[in-house]
């Protein structure tokens, strides 16, 4: 294809690239660098249905003429990305001072905000995503070869995490799991301790919220799986059959390699949704016990009354970043793959 | 009979028709819009104006959304804003002075003060921001049966007495978890430690400036106090709010409570709960540290605004309607929906609490333009001292220094 040419064919695609993706994340690279100007207060007495109390205001005079001349706020250059809600550079290096040991300093350095939250995010992500490969293929080879009457009402049935609402499925889950729900309270039975919640435990409420993103991301990689196996060449199954490979060869030599290219893909996608896990920290409730870069995103923008966009900014970046460094190794693999097969193919 | 019926239904309509037409609505043709939370008395007090002034404006719409906090800044911002008035409580008021975007209403109050008596006024350094028309505030809630069965014969007062309480029901084998608060991790774990903290007599700030001071002998104290509270909580505390502890409370599995005024009524009613429960329930002033001492609690207060960036008469004509709405018989019609301000008030069994409460001098949430990052800091960062992963001291250590890194970026510490 000519130069020309492709230019015009990729132009709206391009376009429409930079309009919503590229633009959106440089608007939100700026808001980072800055923080808001100084807010003057001043002392004054409220008064109410309750009694009369000194307090302050913002005295909104001295911060007009500041606002209006920089709109975008005080400019802050990379100091919120290091400061105690982020990377955490100065109290991190008072800390290895202080601790006495390496355990101490960790376990400081864990109670940093932005470090707690990257601890569950990465471990969420280094769980779910191999659990979702694995058995995802496992549920597509075994659907692959049930009955064909039977195969329409399992794939429908094997789709149902994925198509209820993921909030409104961990919020299902989180009232079956309470003392008085059906999972918790046979728990509570089975192991005959009726104080038994999974609520109130760290490593059980981290291993409900991972059971949560199994379930729940399991039927994108089996029906990405089965529409793979759709695709097997026939031939080579059958040469592999009359040399008397037992089922677990023919998986092993002939279908998974088959479906490499596709594995790919959902890892891929799901280190981009698992990176970002959000919606079950919310609806469990679980922030006592585990919250991700996301879930200190949405509490920066709410939570504190007027919301702190240079943080949330900030913490948004270092997502994209985050997203980014755990790519690269599966694109660098499948670009040495493409050009290994390139190469042959010339 | 059906004469005696007939009579008073003209009357009441003669009175309702009288009361719309004696509505002073203020200028007519204006577009009124209204930003509110979700509960019963909010739309009473708004169902109220709509029917006085409704006819009388060329558009009166209403926007009743328990999101209203989170949309309220950024709805006011333009000019002309999208509402002409929020509907809002004390740490919402400062969210929206903080931009300024509500104006002050002295010439208002001045010209339509019918229905306003000056304890409605929230002044701010001499200026009307707002006026109040009903009371909220946590405090006790107690099950005056159980607490028979246990031996206590009078509704603890003091956070000693509470203990005592929720351990002698716990001896007794009636209830492993006797005791019911809001802790959810975040703003509601925040509130509550702020009653306790309030009640130890703590203070956030250094006054007139915004440098934390919670990590004081009183803010020790505070959470020595929640800690012991929490070991008679269910152990799923941490993810319980007002509709989980109201849930516990009316299915009879709590007997002592720290719980919003405002659950009052919808737990003494007739529904969603047995006879038991509801007969036995008494609301009580919030218990304080020592006898006769503060109660520990936040008061609050609901009160309308009115946006800055609105043309003055549309500013005049939703004063005017929502104002026209604070009358004896909207109070009457809904009295025991909310602890009105108003005239025409009758306290009843669900106001006992929070009349209490006050009564007893208890503090309001404060009006400080920083209390929003403070209470965020509490809410996510004293988690780990009640888990028993920190000292109490290095817990509020970690809010001072989380809320110093939000304020700095806030511009309210340099």
């Amino acid at each position: 294809m000519k130069d020309r040419t492709f230019f015009w064919f990729i132009l709206p695609t391009l376009s429409a690239m930079i309009l919503f993706i590229a633009l959106p994340i440089v608007s939100v690279f700026v808001q980072s660098l800055h923080i808001q100007h100084e807010q003057v207060l001043v002392v004054s007495e409220s008064c109410g249905p309750f009694g009369c109390e000194e307090t302050s205001a913002v005295d909104q005079e001295a911060t007009r003429a500041l606002r209006e001349a920089q709109p975008l706020g005080k400019f802050n250059g990379l100091r919120t990305y290091i400061n105690r809600s982020h990377l955490a550079f100065a109290e991190i290096a008072e800390e290895w001072r202080a601790a006495d040991s390496l355990g101490t300093f960790l376990a400081r350095v864990y109670n940093l905000p932005f470090y707690k939250a990257l601890a569950f995010t990465l471990t969420y992500t280094a769980v779910v995503t191999p659990f979702v490969l694995a058995l995802g293929l496992a549920v597509a080879v075994g659907v692959n070869s049930l009955p064909k009457l039977l195969k329409g009402p399992t794939i429908f049935v094997s789709l149902l995490p994925m198509i209820v609402t993921p909030l409104v499925g961990s919020l299902i889950l989180f009232w079956m799991v309470d003392g008085d729900g059906v999972i918790g309270a046979t728990l509570q039975r089975v192991f005959d301790d009726p104080s038994l919640s999974l609520k109130a435990s760290p490593t059980l409420t981290w291993i409900m919220l991972m059971v949560y993103g199994i379930w729940h991301s399991l039927p994108f990689s089996f029906i990405v799986f089965y529409a793979g196996l759709q695709t097997v060449p026939k031939d080579t199954m059958e040469a592999a059959m009359i040399d008397g490979a037992t089922t677990w060869q023919r998986l092993r030599f002939v279908t998974i390699p088959h479906l490499a290219p596709l594995a790919t893909f959902v890892t891929l996608m799901q280190l981009m949704d698992n990176f970002r896990v959000f919606e079950p920290i919310i609806s469990f409730q679980a922030q006592a016990h585990a919250t991700s870069l996301s879930v200190v995103i949405f509490n920066d923008l709410r939570e504190s009354g007027n919301p702190l966009y240079g943080s949330a900014g900030a913490t948004s970046m270092m997502t994209i970043i985050g997203v980014a460094i755990l790519l690269t190794p599966v694109l660098i693999r499948t670009w040495k793959a493409g050009r290994a097969s390139a190469a042959k193919a010339h | 009979m059906f004469l005696k019926t007939f009579a008073i239904t003209g009357a009441v309509a003669g009175l309702l028709g009288s009361a719309a037409f004696a509505a002073d609505c203020g200028p007519e043709g204006q577009s009124i819009r209204i930003l509110a939370s979700d509960f019963p008395a909010i739309h009473a007090l708004v169902d109220a104006a709509e029917a006085n002034c409704g006819a009388q404006a060329a558009e009166f719409s209403r926007n009743h959304t328990t999101e209203a906090r989170t949309i309220m800044n950024a709805a006011l911002t333009p000019d002309p804003a999208e509402y002409t008035s929020v509907i809002l409580a004390n740490s919402t008021l400062t969210q929206l002075m903080n931009d300024d975007l509500v104006r002050p209403l002295n010439d208002l109050v001045e010209k339509y003060s019918a229905n306003i008596k000056p304890n409605q006024l929230i002044t701010i350094g001499g200026d009307v921001m707002a006026v109040a028309f009903m009371a909220n505030s946590q405090h006790l809630f107690a099950r005056t049966d159980i607490l028979a069965e246990a031996g206590i014969d009078s509704v603890p007062a003091t956070y000693d007495e509470l203990l005592a309480a929720a351990e002698a029901i716990r001896a007794a084998g009636i209830m492993d978890h006797p005791l019911v608060m809001n802790m959810q991790t975040g703003w509601n774990l925040g509130e509550t430690y702020n009653l306790i903290f309030l009640g130890h007599g703590g203070q956030f700030f250094e006054p007139g400036t915004a440098v934390p001071t919670v990590n004081s002998p009183e803010g020790i104290a505070a959470l020595e106090t929640l800690k012991a509270l929490v070991a008679y909580a269910h152990p799923d505390y941490l993810t319980q709010a007002s509709n989980e502890t109201q849930g516990l409370w009316e299915a009879g599995q709590a007997a002592l409570g720290l719980m919003w005024g405002s659950r009052g009524s919808a737990i003494l009613d007739d529904e969603g709960s047995s006879p038991e429960v509801t007969e036995n329930t008494v609301l009580a002033a919030a218990p304080s540290v020592e006898p006769g001492g503060i109660p520990g609690a936040t008061l609050w207060w609901d009160g309308i605004s009115i946006a800055r960036n609105v043309s003055d008469a549309e500013a005049e004509a939703t004063f005017a309607a929502l104002v026209s709405g604070m009358t004896p018989d909207m109070v009457a019609a809904n009295n025991d929906d909310a602890v009105w301000l108003l005239d025409g008030f009758t306290p009843g069994p669900a106001a006992a609490g929070v009349a209490a409460t006050a009564r007893g001098g208890a503090k309001p949430y404060p009006m400080i333009p920083q209390i929003g990052i403070m209470h965020n800091a509490l809410g996510a960062e004293l988690v780990d001292y009640l888990k028993g992963e920190e000292t109490a001291e290095q817990a509020l250590a970690d809010v001072e220094a989380a809320y110093t890194t939000a304020a700095k970026e806030a511009g309210f510490l340099q």
